[in-house]
């Protein structure tokens, strides 16, 4: 049985760790609101983009001359993987997830007998996947100096993704980040970038009904538009993942800021419990004494 | 005929401006347009520029654009910028930014990439110089 200073001092730590948690949490809840309008301001570009491009590719699809970002290289011998996670911890299942959905696909990728190339964004991801996978690594992106992510920070990715790509390294690249649904949901996704799939949406679909002139020609303008594309993607998988993990770092800490209420009651009553019993064991030690005389 | 259209201009960031416009001026690829309601569609790519856009009241705002496209249909043109910044936020630092991964774009580029990324370096100048911003033109 611990003594009362034993329990006291415990009761101390776990109200200071509370105390922590609970700053976390409004951190990571202040933090959330600008990830998300920040997710939500690049929305419309994306969609655009999305709509625009899908009516390009839908046009030149099946032409010989379509650029190899689009069309592909042929193959599909080589896998690019791009596992872009947190710079930090404690968000809860975070990483993990996220992690989980990529190495799965490499364990699945290798025993198809395909090469796989890992590349990461975010020390976290990292850091997980080098226990089993470092000899896939080929490189890293380091964001833990960005504190607000912008778009050139996406450039950044997609350009060394493009020139891994221009100079033969891999023939399909797929982006594994969360997708943000609410402060308790973030879907693990993967993504196909390279060769470029373009969903058709409905609006895409009317997109293509329209008969543009173009300016330079169709092809050029694929061209000039299929790298932007890309990190255009990256950009708004990287928004996501900001915004995704700030929700899981927010209900992460909500739940730590709980158990630690919880615990600190069960300490009080434990403590309150064994001061009783102290001060009863005085009592009767007091009073036999008394009968004894 | 409709006097005016909608007018969107978007940067991956954020949405700069959406409004009713009269007329936007876009400075193509291919070069300079002005895309008035009822204009055919058409899908150009931007090179970096002054877009200017007369609003319903005949209010003129400036804005210059490097890198992108513009997509006009009858109803309405949206811009999509890689980078936009309103004219008057323009500053030399922000340019001197641009001019300088513009150069090391083009320093670094293979020979058959490298008239473009030169035309693009020569534009953002061009564009400094039409701005009043003064850079350093040695970049």
């Amino acid at each position: 049985m611990p003594s009362l200073k034993d329990l006291k001092n415990r009761i101390e730590s776990v109200k200071s760790t509370r105390k922590i948690t609970k700053a976390m949490q409004m951190v990571a809840a202040a933090k959330l609101r600008r990830a998300q309008e920040a997710a939500e301001a690049g929305r419309p570009y994306a969609e655009r983009m999305n709509a625009v491009m899908a009516g390009l590719a839908g046009a030149s699809a099946g032409s010989d001359s379509a650029p190899r970002l689009l069309a592909g290289t042929g193959d599909d011998k080589v896998h690019l993987l791009v596992v872009m996670t947190a710079e930090r911890g404690l968000c809860g299942g975070f990483n993990s997830s996220i992690v989980k959905l990529a190495r799965t696909r490499a364990n699945e990728l290798v025993k198809a007998g395909k090469e796989v190339k890992i590349l990461t964004v975010g020390k976290k991801g990292r850091e997980q996947l080098k226990r089993d996978l470092s000899s896939h690594f080929v490189g890293h992106v380091d964001l833990s100096g960005v504190k607000n992510l912008g778009y050139t920070d996406a450039q950044g990715v997609a350009r060394d993704v493009l020139t891994r790509f221009d100079a033969g390294e891999f023939d399909v690249a797929t982006i594994f980040y969360a997708e943000f649904q609410s402060v308790i949901s973030q879907i693990p996704t993967a993504k196909q970038v390279i060769p470029a799939d373009f969903e058709a949406t409905e609006e895409a679909a009317d997109e293509a009904a329209t008969v543009y002139d173009y300016e330079p020609e169709e092809e050029a303008i694929l061209a000039d538009l299929l790298p932007r594309a890309v990190a255009t993607q990256i950009f708004s998988a990287l928004l996501e993942n900001g915004a995704s993990e700030q929700g899981a770092r927010m209900s992460a800490m909500d739940n730590a800021t709980r158990n630690a209420g919880e615990m600190i009651d069960k300490l009080t009553i434990q403590y309150n419990r064994s001061r009783q019993a102290v001060i009863t064991n005085e009592l009767i030690e007091i009073i036999s004494g008394a009968e004894a005389l | 005929m409709a006097d005016t259209m909608q007018f969107d201009l978007v940067s991956p960031e954020r949405r700069l401006a959406s409004l009713a416009a009269k007329a936007v001026q876009i400075p193509g690829a291919e070069g300079d347009l002005t895309a008035m309601p009822d204009h055919s569609p058409t899908i150009t790519t931007l090179r970096p520029g002054l877009l200017t856009v007369t609003a319903e009241d005949g209010a003129e705002s400036k804005y210059a654009v490097i890198g992108g496209f513009a997509e006009i249909t009858a109803e309405g043109t949206t811009v999509l910028a890689e980078h936009a910044v309103p004219a008057d936020e323009m500053t030399s630092e922000l340019l001197e930014e641009f001019l300088s991964d513009a150069a090391a774009a083009r320093d670094n580029a293979s020979a058959e990439d490298l008239d473009a990324l030169a035309k693009t370096a020569a534009d953002i100048a061009a564009l400094g110089n039409e701005l009043g911003v003064s850079v350093r033109t040695n970049a």
